[in-house]
């Protein structure tokens, strides 16, 4: 049996028919729209679907399940923390007062949610060491932009103008190097070193007068820990250059390792990862980012403030003249950061630690069960994530790592993230969570050292999985050669308006 | 730790497995001088002393005033099938469906969803979801560069002035210049956008321009003439970009009808909570020529092994996953939820439902003009609106401040949104909506006169 629903649906498009549901919504008088000119008005009217409100629930309760997700399975997505995501939260968030709030409220009408984000601002710079944190960035990759143009505004305030490259490693996420080309940097790739490592000699050899940056993930997308990174961070600096931490794996190091602390200079937050907020299926997310004093002048505006008689504030605008400006509009993704918050305060300072503690050993205890079957090609403990490689397998069955994710599917697992980093050859990027218990993780081991010996019992059983899944794999290149983007069925509504 | 899995002796048979005594030795290779001491927060708190915590910050707000704010972000009515949809742990605990084969509902909620603001733009190709609206306009700008391999674009100031803010800082990190349109200082069409200076600004031959932006309706709730502002990018050789509202696209003409190469805007008003702020829905949607500088994720529809119908992530070499420095933004994560929000509202509210949305707001708009017209505050412009307007309200500040102690939260002081503007220094944007109330409508009235007329608050705040 599939581990998701086996039924395909229609699309919307297909449900509707003319002069299906309807009355949501009282009419308006005839005349609403004629003070309209009819040169800004509508010629035919969009070609919206018609649906009853049941068969709007049961397409996409029925849709619903043809997803997998963490809270019906495990689902070891390395770099991506899928764990799992607490229901007070969606509670908090949905609450009247968080929900309702309009974003451009007086303040005076929006102090409980001020408080909470001020609140919260304040327990990401303790977790991080870092002086000061933006709210606002929607995303990691948001975060990102909004740190390098925080760089980059640093080095044009002390006339430093000739900095343009950003030094990034090859198993860096590609929003890092994306984002360093929207900033107008050029991007400097650095090869990883033999222990899987950051090359810190190829960086330090890399450093310059026209280095801006350099972006390092810490523990890197491999699950290891930069041993040296004190030594690249001084580095870094002596050449006057700042240190950005992609903070994507922070969920290995809360309690453990503060990077501002350290000497990062800025860094981003996925709160979707460390923090337990949904992912939504892509998105959303929330990317805050943390700065040390030095770039507080240029954070994003506006910032929340605490007055003295212990209200707060936004920043008004202009009130911090260096700013780089807004990321977005409004404050940011505010319910996102609710649920945030409130993961925070459920854990307290010690429950963070436990967090990393328990993912951490999670990880170790997959790579343990895991290495007599596939390659771990570094010899030493990760943090909370590993790469196993499928190489020998393939070499020896011509089974492949995509194969054996799909297989995985068969057995009822989502398949770990995969080819990622591209530095190891046939590689699986696992990442537990600290939220599995050891029942799941054991049986997720025996369903890797099964798929394994089937690769060599019968690797077309493998070559050809899922078989368990509602569809088979996908023709992808006719989706690319000859994208359809849209239904284009529908040509409008084909009933006059009820009114 | 409250969400944690471990029986009484879990970690100990993991640390006999591993070969190790403590979880510490997994932390070794952490330099000693940089490891953390305990962090400074406060304990962990049970779940039931939370949700009390969480229950009275949420009421330090206040969301009990007779609300005409918009400005960007609007106030509906949501249908109860929204949330029940959204609240299935399959949609919400899933992420970006890279394995296709267990992700066919995500997927096809994507296409549907690219379907159907296809629908309402009159555009062909829609992005899987950007993060707000601001940045889904500022991506918009930027991929008019990419196209045209200019560097300059102008923007109307009657964009919303956060767009426009979000747009210039995308564009001085990627070294383009970002230019403002000004409005219309007086007369029938003060406070649309300026078409004879947007002229005079694209005739500059050696500063070609790459892309126009202008919104409908625009930040001070007028529709402008898009057709027109249209036909002098392209004579001029720079691509339009539409700055949109979607709720509005039920009445207004689509960006693809008045020739708009791009659309972008906030996908709020489509079921979204106010929420302070987010998380929202960025769209962007453009013509079939500008398919590979569109940023984000798109889905496919296509055929399994097997000939079935399914959906996939397509196009994925304009991604930065792929393309790393090359790739066409560094968007990653999205809005994904927001966009299944905004199609189940869209699903559950139908065509005709959206078209009652927009002019029931059109018509309580228009009541409530003429309520504060009797009321002492007249409109400031004559151009046509939707739902939104401007009202001259002398000292509007202060009004404004003392309204709310009246509890009425009477939009925002123009002067605010627009501090430059001096025809802008005595306005109040006001905007109403399908839940706007007659009372309510009459109650700000009521309010403003007595303001205007000097009359102390009664009793206190509302």
């Amino acid at each position: 049996m599939s581990v998701v629903g086996e039924r395909l649906q229609p699309t919307i498009f297909e449900l509707s028919r003319p002069g299906r549901g309807g009355g949501k919504i009282p009419h308006p008088p005839k005349d609403a729209l004629d003070r309209i000119p009819a040169s800004a008005r509508r010629a035919t009217p969009a070609a919206l679907p018609e649906l009853s409100e049941p068969e709007v629930t049961r397409h996409y309760v029925n849709l619903s399940q043809l997803n997998y997700s963490v809270d019906t399975g495990f689902y070891p997505l390395g770099s991506c923390t899928m764990k799992y995501n607490p229901k007070i939260n969606e509670w908090a968030a949905r609450l009247p007062g968080f929900a309702g709030l309009h974003p451009m409220a007086p303040d005076a009408v929006a102090q409980g949610t001020l408080q909470l984000l001020h609140e919260l601002e304040g327990m990401l710079a303790e977790i991080s060491g870092m002086d000061a944190v933006t709210l606002q960035p929607a995303a990691g990759a948001h975060g990102e932009l909004t740190g390098i143009l925080m760089i980059r505004a640093y080095h044009r305030s002390r006339g430093d103008v000739d900095r343009d490259e950003v030094l990034v490693p090859d198993s860096s996420h590609g929003t890092n190097p994306a984002t360093a080309t929207m900033a107008g940097f050029r991007t400097i790739t650095i090869p990883s070193a033999s222990d899987g490592g950051v090359d810190i000699d190829a960086f330090k050899a890399a450093l310059g007068p026209r280095t801006a940056a350099i972006m390092i993930t810490n523990p890197s997308t491999l699950g290891l820990f930069e041993r040296r990174i004190g030594e690249l961070l001084e580095a870094t600096h002596a050449a006057g250059a700042l240190a950005y931490m992609d903070g994507a794996n922070l969920n290995a190091i809360l309690g453990h390792f503060r990077p501002g602390a350290a000497g990062f200079d800025v860094m981003h937050f996925n709160v979707h990862k460390t923090f337990s907020t949904p992912h939504g299926g892509g998105g959303p997310g929330a990317g805050p980012v943390g700065v040390r004093a030095h770039l507080v002048p240029f954070l994003p505006a506006p910032r929340v403030i605490r007055e003295d008689d212990g209200s707060y504030r936004l920043e008004r605008p202009g009130e911090r003249p260096a700013s780089i400006g807004r990321m977005r509009s409004f404050f940011g993704s505010t319910g996102v950061l609710v649920r945030a918050y409130a993961y925070i305060r459920a854990h307290g300072g010690s429950g963070l630690r436990e967090v990393s503690d328990d993912a951490v050993l999670a990880a170790n205890y997959l790579k343990v069960r895991l290495r007599d079957t596939y390659q771990v090609p570094f010899d030493r403990p990760c943090k909370h994530e590993f790469v196993a490689s499928a190489a020998d397998i393939k070499h020896r069955t011509g089974v492949r790592t995509l194969d054996i994710a799909k297989r995985l599917i068969d057995k009822g697992y989502h398949p770990p993230t995969i080819y990622f980093p591209l530095t190891v050859e046939e590689g699986m990027l696992i990442e537990p969570t600290e939220t599995e218990s050891l029942e799941t993780l054991d049986a997720f081991a025996d369903a890797l050292i099964e798929i394994a010996h089937e690769a060599d019992a019968d690797p077309d059983l493998v070559k050809s999985a899922p078989h368990l899944a509602p569809v088979k794999r996908l023709d992808e290149a006719t989706a690319a050669r000859q994208p359809n983007l849209r239904w284009r069925g529908m040509t409008g509504a084909q009933m006059p308006c009820p009114d | 730790m409250p969400y944690g899995p471990h029986a009484a002796d879990d970690r100990a048979r993991m640390l006999e497995t591993i070969g190790i005594d403590s979880v510490d030795a997994l932390f070794d290779d952490i330099p000693e001088a940089l490891r953390a001491g305990p962090l400074a927060l406060d304990e962990p708190e049970p779940e039931l002393e939370l949700s009390v915590r969480l229950q009275a910050l949420a009421g330090r707000n206040r969301t009990d005033l007779a609300s005409f704010l918009g400005a960007g972000a609007y106030r509906h009515w949501t249908p109860a099938v929204v949330d029940q949809m959204l609240l299935r742990g399959e949609w919400y605990t899933a992420y970006t469906p890279y394995q296709p084969e267990v992700s066919q509902g995500t997927l096809q909620s994507i296409y549907e969803y690219q379907s159907l603001l296809a629908a309402l733009t009159g555009l062909d190709v829609v992005s899987a979801s950007h993060y707000d609206g601001g940045a889904a306009t500022a991506e918009a700008a930027l991929m008019t560069c990419r196209a045209t391999r200019r560097d300059r674009i102008l923007v109307s100031r009657a964009v919303h002035p956060h767009y426009r803010e979000t747009l210039e800082t995308y564009a001085e990190g990627a070294g383009l210049a970002a230019e403002e349109i000004p409005l219309v200082a007086e007369g029938p069409l003060a406070g649309t956008t300026d078409l004879t200076a947007l002229e005079r600004l694209l005739a500059d031959p050696e500063r070609p321009v790459a892309g126009v932006v202008a919104a409908q309706p625009n930040v001070l709730g007028l529709l402008e003439d898009m057709g027109e502002i249209g036909r002098l990018a392209h004579g001029a050789g720079a691509l339009f970009v539409s700055v949109i509202e979607p709720v509005s696209l039920a009445v207004l003409a689509p960006p693809g009808e008045y020739g708009a190469d791009i659309a972008a805007g906030e996908g709020q008003p489509l079921g979204i909570p106010l929420g302070y702020g987010g998380p929202y829905l960025g769209i962007v949607a453009c013509s079939d020529a500008l398919i590979r500088q569109i940023p984000g994720r798109l889905v496919g529809m296509t055929t399994d092994q097997d000939g079935r119908r399914a959906f996939v992530m397509t196009m994925r070499a304009r991604e930065q996953d792929i393309r790393r420095e090359k790739a066409a933004s560094n968007i990653c994560t999205n809005q994904a939820l927001l966009a299944l929000a905004a199609s189940i509202y869209l699903s559950a509210i139908g065509p005709h439902g959206l078209r009652d949305v927009a002019a029931t707001g059109a018509s309580r708009a228009a009541d409530l003009e003429a309520a504060l017209a009797g009321a002492g505050a007249p409109r400031l412009h004559g151009a046509p609106y939707l739902n939104e307007l401007v009202v001259r309200v002398p000292d509007a500040r202060a009004v404004h401040a003392r309204l709310l102690e009246r509890g009425i939260l009477a939009g925002i002081p123009t002067a605010d949104l627009l501090p430059d503007e001096p025809a802008l220094a005595d306005g109040l944007l006001v905007c109403a909506t399908e839940v706007t109330t007659g009372a309510e409508i009459d109650r700000f009235a009521a309010a403003l006169r007595a303001e205007l007329a000097g009359m102390p608050v009664a009793g206190g705040a509302a």
